[in-house]
């Protein structure tokens, strides 16, 4: 856990996050253009997400159903709903404003439970349309001595759903396994990818800070350019910290919105409240209200699979009732995260050691969850049986799974192809002495006690035996020869 | 010059000249070639439009080739369709692939849209053809079409007076005789002020029942497209080709709009008609006289004729230049010099913003955008644009009222007959109150038509409005053709082909 930056300063953070994520549907969310990103700029466009005159939106039923789904997964209220228009001006906007919800969302009224079992309340989580990229080309390459702004408007008009919670969270640890978990819900509906790098999810934090114990909110300042859970947490220490810093030297907080600067390390303003858009919402009179009756939202519901909580419990049940370790925890946690939860149940349900395959698939398979997705249930099985009877090592187990990351395959095929198997134990002995007879020296400290020398040995034995000796096997031959 | 092609071969003895039905029926029945409408349609515009500059953009080479398409299609023995090889002028606030659409504005200067409006998609399905592009107030906000980059179009019955507006190029191409059908764009009254101006019929169907993709929006809970039309009945025919519901507008009904055509020669015998003394008292007095005179006829005819007052319509007005300048202040944002149009360089994408806007609108919509974005900043919107919105909820109600006692109601259509070009251009209010008969059904979405009913003691034509409730256009067009069966005879244009 990170150090929380208000520990004991008789100051009480206080935050809520706004998180946009984009809908993984296949097309955006007025009109039929591919919702894909990395595509060759300005190729995904048309009339209508160009805004070109006399062009008008016609509303994707995916998006909604989406943007349901995550409603309900986060337990809100879905209602019936409009679209406004908010009005400001922007190159990379194609009408110059925004369709978006603004006071009829879809979503209202959720929450969200965190593994840590605190709740943070959902205010709400509406719809809008993306906006395009901007770049700037050329002279300092920086917004204020480019020669050129460039836009690509492949990514304008593309479904999103903010996700607003109420200022509920206490801490960056908080606000980070938030972040974090309302990922793995995002990514566990279907309805998003929750890639922060790429851009698909996007973090806004509102930070203030108050008196502990006060009841009234501190004024607030909003973080933008948050794009990992790292930098999340780094700006909202950083946030907290100026903060508590303004207030005891006796200043005050200005709401402003403010830029965090990964490089830096600090947060700069941007904009104060006076600077502020007047965005002129009214509702968007090209669009008609959605109103998802209630047979919708039960189809809706019962599309949903089951949430990341309740997905780790049941591999924690896999451990009986006692309390499981931290990295355990961890370790579930990172599977179910990645969505490979179902690698793990398989294996316990085919009576092959749970621990094992657990300790697969959040490592070897978690590195590399798109491709661990696409994993044969049963070859991934198969595999760490394999494993588990002593018929692969360790080190040739992942070996194998890597291959079958790579291009899929049968376990055993592939453990062929590689020459493994395991050392017999008879095998294990001979080569074991060799490397013992080989190094004498080093033998005479390991009998007197240097016990690292045991990695020395063990390391050779490896090499000696091209990786198919089993480390734990070597380790008590070692023991038992120094008696 | 010789007459439009059919103007001899009227439908029936006694009834008005259809242009647009003749052409038709000559062409589909082979007896007349479509290139040789075309040609003549053009032939009359290159002899008359230097004086009354009813178009932007004339399709010479385009309209001809669409001319010999048709007439290759019936020679193959296919039947092009109910408009086939008939002209139409657009007005240029509706997107035509590969051809400029200009909305009478310097911002789209070298604007070419990618794609069709849906009502030229259906008029080239109808087999009719695009002869051109017709001026209009800029982005269609003016009642008289001087506030054109372009310059004013004239009335082609006395060229020194506005031809209204801001459909004004279609009103005078089609009174004129450079077009048989136009259509136009009714906002708060732009098709059905202009209509009545240059004597021509002109109607603005139930919002919802013609698409408005690829209509440049002025104000989009208010636009509707609509007919121009020398006859009733060609109102009904293109208003069936243009209307149904469009999946590229989600505000399109889903309900299937009426079929208006059986309905033309019902009578209004029984029919009630309410005269509102609203859209009447406070009309010139030789307007006012022939929507009396054409209460008399439906009296005549054997319609139940009753005055009636609804007061909430005389908020219409205000309310109107609220929400629409509102919605227009949205709707003309995306003219930022980025994507498309004119681009005045500066030195941030800010500035190049405001300049290009500066240098791109003229004055009205400048002034109708600072309205609506005074009308919908923080702290105003309450005050002003809801209580607009609230507004136009009495009205509906009030008309819904007003229904359940008739079947139509009858008014003005404008409260002046044609007015001198530049008469009103320096006082925004008074050239506003030309409107003040119209917005009522633009803010109510409710169909209505305007029907050439006499002149007054100039010459000058005057047009009589009959309202309906919403989907409400076969008892509208009913009503209209009686009127028109007994409606005085109005002199020919002196600017006409």
């Amino acid at each position: 856990m990170s150090p929380d930056a208000a520990a004991n300063t008789g100051w009480e953070p206080v935050m809520g996050l706004e998180v946009h994520c984009e809908l993984n549907t296949e097309t955006k969310l007025f009109c039929g253009c591919r919702n894909a990103f990395g595509d060759e700029p300005n190729t995904n466009v048309c009339p209508t997400c160009l805004g070109l005159p006399g062009s008008l939106p016609v509303l994707n039923v995916r998006a909604v159903e989406y943007a349901m789904r995550i409603g309900l997964a986060l337990n809100c209220e879905v209602r019936p709903s409009i679209f406004h228009r908010k009005n400001y001006f922007y190159p990379d906007m194609p009408k110059d404003y925004q369709v978006s919800q603004y006071d009829a969302p879809i979503n209202v009224n959720g929450w969200l439970e965190l593994p840590d079992s605190s709740r943070v309340r959902i205010e709400r989580a509406h719809m809008e349309e993306d906006t395009g990229k901007t770049s700037h080309i050329g002279g300092g390459g920086r917004i204020h001595d480019a020669d050129h702004l460039l836009v690509d408007y492949n990514r304008a008009g593309v479904p999103l759903v903010e996700i607003v919670s109420a200022p509920d969270i206490r801490s960056s640890t908080q606000a980070r396994l938030y972040a974090s978990e309302l990922r793995g819900i995002l990514v566990a509906t279907g309805a998003s990818d929750g890639r922060m790098e790429e851009g698909s999810m996007r973090v806004d934090a509102n930070v203030s800070v108050r008196r502990a114990g006060t009841v009234e909110l501190g004024t607030r300042c909003e973080i933008k350019n948050l794009n990992s859970l790292r930098s999340l947490g780094r700006a909202i220490e950083y946030e907290i910290e100026r903060q508590i810093g303004l207030l005891e030297a006796g200043d005050k907080v200005v709401q402003q919105t403010r830029h965090w600067n990964e490089d830096q390390g600090t947060t700069v303003a941007l904009r104060s409240k006076e600077e502020a858009f007047d965005y002129r919402y009214f509702p968007e009179p090209d669009l008609v209200p959605v109103a998802p009756d209630a047979r919708w939202q039960s189809e809706v519901a019962a599309s949903i699979g089951p949430m990341p909580a309740e997905r780790r419990a049941k591999l924690a049940a896999l451990w009986g009732p006692e309390p499981l370790s931290h990295a355990r925890a961890e370790q579930i946690a990172t599977v179910v995260e990645h969505g490979l939860d179902g690698l793990v149940t398989a294996a316990a349900a085919a009576g092959v050691q749970s621990a094992l395959a657990l300790a697969r698939a959040s490592n070897e398979a978690s590195a590399r969850p798109e491709e661990a997705r696409g994993l044969d249930v049963s070859a991934f099985v198969t595999l760490v049986r394999m494993e588990q009877d002593g018929k692969l090592s360790a080190t040739q187990a992942k070996t194998v799974l890597t291959d079958m990351l790579d291009h899929a395959g049968d376990p055993a095929e592939i453990a062929r192809r590689h020459g493994f198997e395991a050392l017999d134990t008879g095998s294990l002995e001979t080569v074991v002495a060799e490397v013992v007879g080989a190094h004498p020296d080093e033998w005479q400290r390991y009998v007197a006690g240097e016990d690292k020398l045991g990695g020395f040995f063990t390391k050779h034995v490896m090499q000696v035996s091209n990786n198919r000796a089993d480390g734990k096997a070597v380790a008590a031959e070692l023991r038992r020869l120094r008696g | 010059m010789t007459g439009p092609p059919g103007s001899a071969t009227s439908a029936a003895p006694g009834a008005r000249p259809s242009p647009a039905l003749d052409i038709a029926r000559q062409v589909r029945a082979g007896s007349i070639s479509a290139v040789e409408v075309v040609d003549r349609y053009l032939a009359a515009i290159d002899a008359l439009d230097g004086e009354l500059h009813a178009f932007v953009t004339v399709l010479h080479d385009a309209a001809r080739h669409e001319g010999e398409v048709i007439d290759r299609r019936v020679a193959a023995g296919e039947d092009p369709g109910p408009l086939a090889g008939v002209p139409v002028a657009l007005k240029d606030n509706m997107c035509t692939r590969g051809i400029p659409t200009t909305c009478s504005s310097r911002i789209l200067d070298g604007w070419c849209p990618p794609y069709d409006a849906t009502v030229v998609q259906r008029l080239r399905a109808a087999g009719a053809i695009v002869i051109g592009k017709t001026n209009l107030d800029e982005f269609a906000m003016g009642s008289s079409t001087e506030n054109s980059a372009f310059g004013p179009t004239r009335n082609p019955h006395d060229p020194t007076r506005v031809p209204g507006g801001s459909s004004g190029g279609s009103a005078a191409a089609v009174a004129a005789g450079l077009a048989p059908l136009a259509l136009g764009s009714d906002t708060g009254g732009s098709i059905r002020q202009p209509a009545a101006l240059c004597g021509v019929v002109g109607m603005k169907p139930t919002y919802g029942t013609v698409s408005r993709y690829g209509l440049v929006a002025f104000a989009s809970s208010l636009d509707q497209i609509g007919p121009f039309t020398t006859t009733v009945t060609e109102s009904a025919v293109l208003f069936d080709v243009i209307g149904g519901q469009d999946l590229m507008d989600s505000t399109c009904l889903e309900r299937p709009v009426p079929r208006t055509v059986a309905a033309l020669a019902d009578g209004v015998e029984g029919l009630r008609v309410g005269v509102v003394s609203e859209l009447v008292n406070d009309v010139d007095a030789e307007v006012g006289a022939r929507v009396d005179q054409a209460a008399e006829a439906l009296a005549a005819a054997g319609a139940h004729v009753e005055a009636c007052s609804i007061p909430e319509l005389r908020h219409g007005l205000p309310a109107y230049y609220i929400v629409a300048p509102a919605e227009a202040s949205s709707n003309l944002s995306r003219y930022d010099g980025v994507r498309y149009g004119l681009r005045v360089e500066a030195d941030t994408a800010e500035a190049m913003n405001a300049a290009t806007r500066a240098a791109g609108f003229g004055p009205e919509v400048k002034r109708r955008i600072m309205l609506g974005t005074y009308a919908l900043s923080a702290g105003y919107y309450d005050a002003y644009y809801g209580q607009a919105q609230k507004v136009r909820t009495l009205i509906i109600d009030a008309l819904a009222l007003a229904y359940q006692r008739f079947d139509v109601l009858l008014g003005a259509t404008t409260p002046t007959t044609a007015f001198a070009i530049g008469a009103k251009v320096d006082d925004p209010w008074s050239m506003y109150l030309s409107d003040v008969c119209t917005v009522p059904s633009n803010l109510a979405g409710h169909p209505a038509i305007t029907v050439p009913f006499g002149a007054d003691d100039s010459g000058l034509p005057v047009g009589v409005q009959v309202l309906a409730p919403a989907l409400g256009e076969p008892v509208m067009f009913q009503v209209a053709a009686v009127l028109e069966g007994r409606a005085p005879v109005l002199a020919p244009p002196r600017v006409h082909a």
